[in-house]
């Protein structure tokens, strides 16, 4: 089934202007910790932040609706943000953590769940997941090759960086650059090449810009658990909301556009992971088994 | 087949018929009722070698949950817990035979008392499982060179597969109390899906942080999400630039790291079922 088991999908963008105009794209993942903070779903959020290094994120444990909106944005670099999981429940005593992460950090948070081999008192904290869909990651040196070397913009003049339509996009000040997406594969990290999993099938709630216009999410509702918050923020008046429809491609259109084109790039994700693992596995390598699924 | 049998066949084992020894009941000529069936409970016997009692303790860190385990078992032998209710007071190995063997801690091989009581263990018991760090890697003990009062030709601490065949490893100084009681469960209801991972022989034997570099990083499948960072006891693991990098002698060998990674393995059906 593309895009995994899901209740719902629709388009989602914040009413709140503060929200939009510092998320990514519709600012639903801000919102919604915004809100689940306001209503006492959650106490805290592992978010990514901003580093002491330009554009290299951090794990930030926020707690306050100021800490989330600091941390609101894509970064396109590797976030660790399971690592401090263990700091907000035992350290921080945080009892109803949300995770925001990508695919493969959700599934290992999932996998901490079920299997807290380390994780002592920490399955029954996690009380929502927030996956970003991913087609690829960078490592920050990739990252910041391709914003020096290939946009020829200096990092710390970076304002913001997105991937839609073909292009990696970078605003620095004053001005915007848009190269090939072609052109950053190279610097792709490896392990993204194995993960099956473009739209997090495994969070409570998964988002990102994949299907919708710019300014608007697209978004999956997963479990009950997911669908019943969004239902209450969709009352309480917190989001715009359009049905996918709206963006479908026309039928003989040749750009795909809605969810046609994310269930085009959701099975380009499942073959690529099918392919290197059958290459890797060719040469006797190591694979994670479940990896594909 | 009943649980245990269940539970052997899929641990490599074959099925014992004619274990567990249920009291034997005259057959009657009507059928039984339903009410009447009984669960044989498994008989479990915890086994303590060289370890610091952690693992007992995280399992009695469950709380209220507790309760659930140690009645959901006929625990026929376990010299900490010897005195409470449920547990019987015996202070040695029951000569007949039993169906999990419990090993908390590392066997040293100086020590032949320790020696003894983890094969009459392996003889009497239908599943051995190694249950934490020290049984099922050597964890800390791995680092022991003798020479130390109060037993100086104490010298070697070594994970239990070096001396019997254990057919389930749980890993973790100590395993958190949920992924016990998880394990617990697991194996009362007869979760074989569940139970998988902990019998597969890369959960035991000697370990180290250095694992996820050798099984994960260079075969390029980290990619960075910190779950390593996150599960070790010791703070030895720190995610520098998207990857694990490890303090060596901070790692205690548990084993943990390699166990949570999501890249080691990926309990993809037992997560779909969490999805509703």
């Amino acid at each position: 089934m593309p895009f995994g088991t899901y209740k719902e999908v629709m388009a989602l963008k914040a009413k709140d202007s503060k929200i939009t105009g510092i998320s990514q794209d519709g600012g639903v993942v801000t919102a919604l910790l915004c809100y689940a903070l306001d209503k006492g779903v959650i106490d805290g959020a592992l978010v990514a932040g901003k580093g002491e290094i330009p554009w290299m994120p951090k794990p930030v444990i926020a707690t306050t609706k100021e800490e989330i909106m600091a941390c609101a944005g894509t970064k396109y670099t590797i976030n660790p943000v399971v690592s401090v999981i263990k700091d907000a429940v035992r350290e921080q005593g945080l009892e109803k953590l949300a995770v925001v992460g990508t695919p493969c950090q959700i599934y290992a948070v999932q996998k901490m769940k079920l299997y807290p081999v380390g994780a002592r008192h920490i399955p029954d904290k996690i009380a929502l997941t927030i996956g970003i869909f991913c087609t690829e990651n960078f490592s920050y040196a990739g990252l910041r090759t391709i914003i020096e070397d290939h946009c020829k913009v200096p990092v710390d003049s970076v304002t913001k960086m997105e991937i839609g339509g073909g292009k990696f996009k970078v605003k620095a000040a004053g001005k915007e650059v848009a190269i090939p997406i072609k052109e950053t594969h190279k610097y792709e990290q490896e392990g993204c090449h194995v993960c099956s999993d473009l739209t997090a099938e495994f969070a409570d709630i998964s988002t990102g810009s994949i299907g919708t216009p710019e300014g608007w999410s697209t978004v999956f509702t997963r479990t009950t658990k997911g669908k019943d918050l969004l239902a209450k923020a969709l009352a309480d008046g917190l989001f715009e909301k359009k049905s996918m429809d709206e963006f479908k491609s026309p039928p003989d259109a040749k750009i795909q556009t809605g969810l046609d084109l994310l269930g085009k790039m959701d099975k380009q994700k499942k073959d690529k992971a099918k392919k290197t693992f059958d290459e890797r596995k060719a040469m006797g390598l190591f694979v994670t088994p479940e990896i594909l699924y | 087949m009943g649980i245990m049998d269940t539970l052997r066949s899929l641990f490599g084992g074959k099925p014992q018929t004619a274990a567990p020894k249920a009291p034997e009941v005259k057959k009657e000529v009507s059928p039984p009722k339903k009410e009447e069936v009984k669960v044989t409970k498994p008989k479990v016997a915890y086994v303590h070698l060289s370890g610091c009692t952690g693992c007992l303790v995280s399992l009695a860190d469950n709380y209220e949950k507790l309760l659930d385990v140690l009645l959901a078992v006929d625990s026929v032998y376990n010299l900490t817990l010897a005195g409470l209710p449920t547990v019987s007071p015996t202070r040695d190995l029951p000569k007949e035979k039993f169906d999990i063997a419990i090993v908390e801690g590392a066997v040293c091989l100086q020590d032949e008392e320790s020696v003894k009581l983890l094969k009459e263990a392996r003889e009497r018991a239908g599943l051995v499982v190694a249950y934490g760090g020290c049984s099922a890697t050597g964890n800390v003990l791995t680092n022991s060179r003798g020479g130390q009062w109060n037993q100086p030709q104490h010298e070697s601490f070594v994970p239990i597969n070096r001396v019997v065949k254990v057919d389930a490893y749980i890993p973790g100084c100590p395993p958190s109390p949920e992924i016990i009681y998880n394990f617990c469960i697991a194996a009362v209801k007869g979760d074989t899906e569940y139970l998988k991972p902990f019998m597969a022989s890369e959960a035991g034997g000697y370990h180290c942080g250095c694992d996820l570099n050798t099984r994960i990083i260079q075969n390029s499948l980290c990619m960075g999400c910190g779950t390593c960072a996150a599960s070790c006891p010791t703070r030895a693991i720190e995610m520098v630039y998207g990857r694990p990098s490890f303090n060596n002698i901070r790692c205690i060998k548990c084993g943990a790291c390699s166990f949570a990674c999501p890249r080691n393995f990926l309990p993809v059906n037992k997560i779909k079922e969490l999805m509703v």
